[in-house]
């Protein structure tokens, strides 16, 4: 009995003797959606190769051990917004976590999440960083002049096309295909049609399935043609009017009346991957993506990848309607959004927190992100490598591009424009009818006095 | 004759429920009134609601039956459509049914194949949902799917499951789900009939028809009215057909269950869910009365 009593005493000692340390330790967590081999893989492979371990001597040499734990997301961007919602409002999470940055100010305006200045203190506002971030790309992740998180970098949007399809058909210029109207657009998918009597020629996403990928890389980029935004310049939502239905139309044009697109493919539940796999196995010769589809999607080695992609793959930019008759008059439009970490306002550790996201966008670590996957980073002391691709798009697009609508109910609204594509793509209603029912849900959202009807 | 005495006094009764007790305020009591009242809130998870929500009254409730919008597709009482048809088919004609005619086609028989059928029959509803679920999508794909290959064989054309016949896919899968539930439990109400009733009605001249109608099917009437409680309110209240279509394509098989979850947790309406979800609570309870009254009745009758 009393040998007992001691064997239970030693393990106790022993117990506590090898917790102490371990306790003492800071311990911080990240989340992605991020997988090894699988989405963003390469955001976990600077993590994991360079990040966390530079960091972890960093502070180990500074006197002030961490320990770095990288906690990869693998389901949808909406499965995650709904994690991270329910984590933060009972105070739980990851220290620093990856978000879309226009999910901020719905959380923002529900005290989810604070202002890095707040969280860790005055010394945030001092951080070399911020001189080497231009005020369009720190405003990104920020609502209201106030940082809550610092973006990865920025995207823009645009056509995707398969040179050999193009070719195939015989599509004029198919080397350096650059449509100037959606006519252009249209014409060429038809001569395709005519060569790939089965394929989804034309892939612009649709549907509730696909999320917020159908608002910001189908919906926006026809509404943008048409010299429309989906708010005013004075913040009125605007519900009816000639370039809504515009947009529908060109949905309708291609997906009932023409078939030069897959419906079906906007409907099912893995649309968006049957989409990329249609692309990749030469099943659709033009698909509007950003250019997360180059960097990452179709990069070789990747599930999508594209054979002998820099001979295959080509790109151009979205026409408007007619030329000239894009949002501020121009001739191709694009939009952009951003992505990046934001730090949970439940964090036990704020200081060390933001010296990780600060280490996280020191030009030295960005650099080695480049190393793993080259893209326009947001500090303009770290420079795009040789890679024309995204070198020419960034100079040519981002300047004609735009931004979603900051304001909390924006997702919401974009529910509506992705049902409302939904209904005229499944042939359930007629552009016109869609229209309306999306004025009557956005009214019902927003109130009538924040709505505009701009039907003549 | 003495009246049996209790094992325990009843203050010491009263603590051994105690622990119970707290368990059941603190996770079913407490969180019924805390739904309730959010139900009469637009509370909401993120967004300015979430921070300072305000009482509104009915206005949750008057919202899911506003006549003009009741019965528009992806409302509230297009949902209760959809589910009336989902439930009658797969549950009611689907699983009872089935598993009663499963039941009965291999009562008194043995050998292999009722040993498959049932073994196969049970795995299916064994199976966990996400992997059924994956395995179903992948069943009824269009193109590469194994059953519009089987179809296709046979000439009869490759029909789009999961887009042109949504609600008869889910109806079909859940049929195929839970159809083993209602066979067990029928195999093993035929089990507890005595043999001799049946033997007498064979020696009698009662054809299988008359043997089931008028000996069997009044024998298990109780295990029947268990059976449809059970399996009604199961597939009214299951999610599973989500994983397979997500509810639509346009809200063509949204059911009640997914309908809350679009409300509550799509947009984080807390208000407007906890409304949808009272409302699902008391139609749940009209049929557990419905089916309890016909029990009672049932047994005071024997």
């Amino acid at each position: 009995m009393l040998r007992k009593f001691r064997n239970l005493l030693v393990t106790l000692a022993a117990l506590l003797v090898f917790a102490v340390p371990a306790l003492a330790q800071t311990q911080l967590a990240i989340t992605c959606r991020c997988v090894a081999d699988g989405v963003n893989s390469a955001q976990v492979q600077w993590l994991n190769e360079f990040v966390i371990p530079e960091f972890e001597k960093m502070m180990a040499d500074q006197g002030n051990p961490v320990e770095v734990q990288l906690i990869e997301f693998g389901g949808s961007d909406e499965g995650l917004k709904e994690q991270y919602a329910l984590d933060l409002s009972v105070g739980a999470g990851a220290d620093v976590l990856g978000f879309d940055g226009f999910w901020i100010p719905e959380f923002v305006s529900a005290n989810l999440l604070k202002p890095l200045d707040e969280l860790a203190g005055g010394e945030v506002n001092d951080w070399e960083g911020w001189n080497r971030i231009s005020l369009g790309l720190q405003e990104l992740m920020g609502v209201e002049g106030k940082r809550y998180g610092i973006a990865l970098g920025t995207d823009s949007r645009m056509i995707f096309y398969r040179k050999d399809m193009f070719r195939e058909a015989g599509v004029r210029q198919w080397w350096a295909w650059q449509p100037r109207s959606w006519a252009d657009v249209l014409e060429a998918a038809r001569m395709i049609k005519e060569t790939f009597p089965d394929a989804a020629v034309l892939q612009l996403n649709a549907g509730t399935a696909m999320g917020e990928a159908t608002t910001m890389q189908g919906y926006f980029m026809v509404l943008l043609g048409t010299g429309e935004h989906m708010v005013t310049e004075d913040g009125k939502w605007i519900v009816r009017s000639p370039g809504i239905l515009d947009a529908l139309n060109f949905y309708k044009q291609v997906y009932v009346d023409e078939n030069l697109g897959d419906a079906r493919v906007q409907l099912l539940q893995d649309g968006r991957n049957r989409s990329f796999a249609n692309f990749r196995d030469g099943n659709t010769a033009m698909l509007v993506e950003g250019d997360w589809f180059y960097r990452s999607v179709t990069a070789p080695g990747k599930e999508f990848a594209v054979t002998d992609r820099d001979v295959n793959m080509g790109w151009a930019a979205m026409p408007a309607k007619a030329p000239g008759e894009g949002l501020r008059g121009q001739d191709f439009v694009s939009i952009s959004g951003g992505t990046g970490f934001v730090l949970n306002p439940n964090t036990t550790s704020p200081q060390e927190a933001w010296e990780l996201l600060a280490f996280m966008n020191s030009q030295e670590a960005l650099m080695a992100f480049q190393g793993i996957q080259p893209r326009i980073r947001v500090r303009d002391d770290v420079p795009v490598p040789e890679n024309a691709f995204l070198t020419t798009t960034a100079q040519a697009l981002l300047p004609l591009s735009t931004a979603r609508p900051l304001a909390g109910i924006y997702p919401e609204v974009s529910f509506q424009a992705q049902l409302m594509t939904e209904r005229v793509v499944s042939g359930e209603m007629s552009p016109e009818e869609a229209m309306n029912a999306y004025a009557e849900a956005v009214t019902e959202l927003v109130g009538a006095d924040n709505v505009i009807d701009l039907m003549p | 004759m003495q009246q049996r005495r209790s094992l325990l006094s009843i203050p010491a009764s009263l603590l051994f429920l105690l622990p119970a007790g707290v368990f059941v305020f603190i996770f079913i009591i407490l969180p019924f009134f805390w739904i309730a009242a959010v139900s009469f809130t637009n509370r909401t998870l993120t967004g300015r609601t979430a921070v300072d929500p305000e009482y509104v009254g009915l206005a949750n409730y008057l919202r899911l039956f506003d006549p003009d919008r009741f019965l528009r597709s992806g409302e509230f009482g297009a949902s209760l459509v959809i589910t009336g048809q989902f439930v009658f088919f797969s549950a009611i004609v689907g699983q009872v049914l089935l598993g009663l005619l499963l039941a009965w086609f291999f009562f008194n028989r043995k050998g292999w194949v009722r040993e498959t059928v049932q073994t196969l029959a049970i795995l299916a509803w064994i199976m966990p949902d996400v992997v059924v679920a994956f395995a179903w999508f992948a069943f009824l794909d269009r193109d590469a799917g194994t059953l519009n290959q089987i179809l296709s064989t046979l000439g009869i054309g490759k029909p789009d499951w999961l887009i042109n016949l949504p609600l008869v896919s889910v109806i079909i899968f859940n049929t195929w789900r839970g159809t083993a539930f209602s066979m067990l439990l029928f195999t093993s109400a035929f089990g507890s009939i005595p043999p001799s009733h049946l033997e007498t009605a064979a020696v009698a001249g009662a054809n299988t028809w008359q043997r089931l109608r008028d000996i069997i099917l009044p024998l298990i009437r109780t295990h029947i009215i268990t059976d449809l409680i059970l399996i009604t309110l199961w597939t009214f209240n299951t999610f599973t057909p989500f994983l397979l279509t997500g509810g639509g394509p346009a809200f063509q098989t949204e059911l009640v269950s997914i309908f809350t979850y679009r409300t509550a947790f799509k947009f984080f309406r807390f208000g407007q869910g906890s409304a949808v979800g009272m409302i699902m609570m008391l139609i749940n309870l009209v049929f557990a009365i419905f089916y309890l009254f016909l029990l009672r009745r049932q047994q005071v009758k024997l």
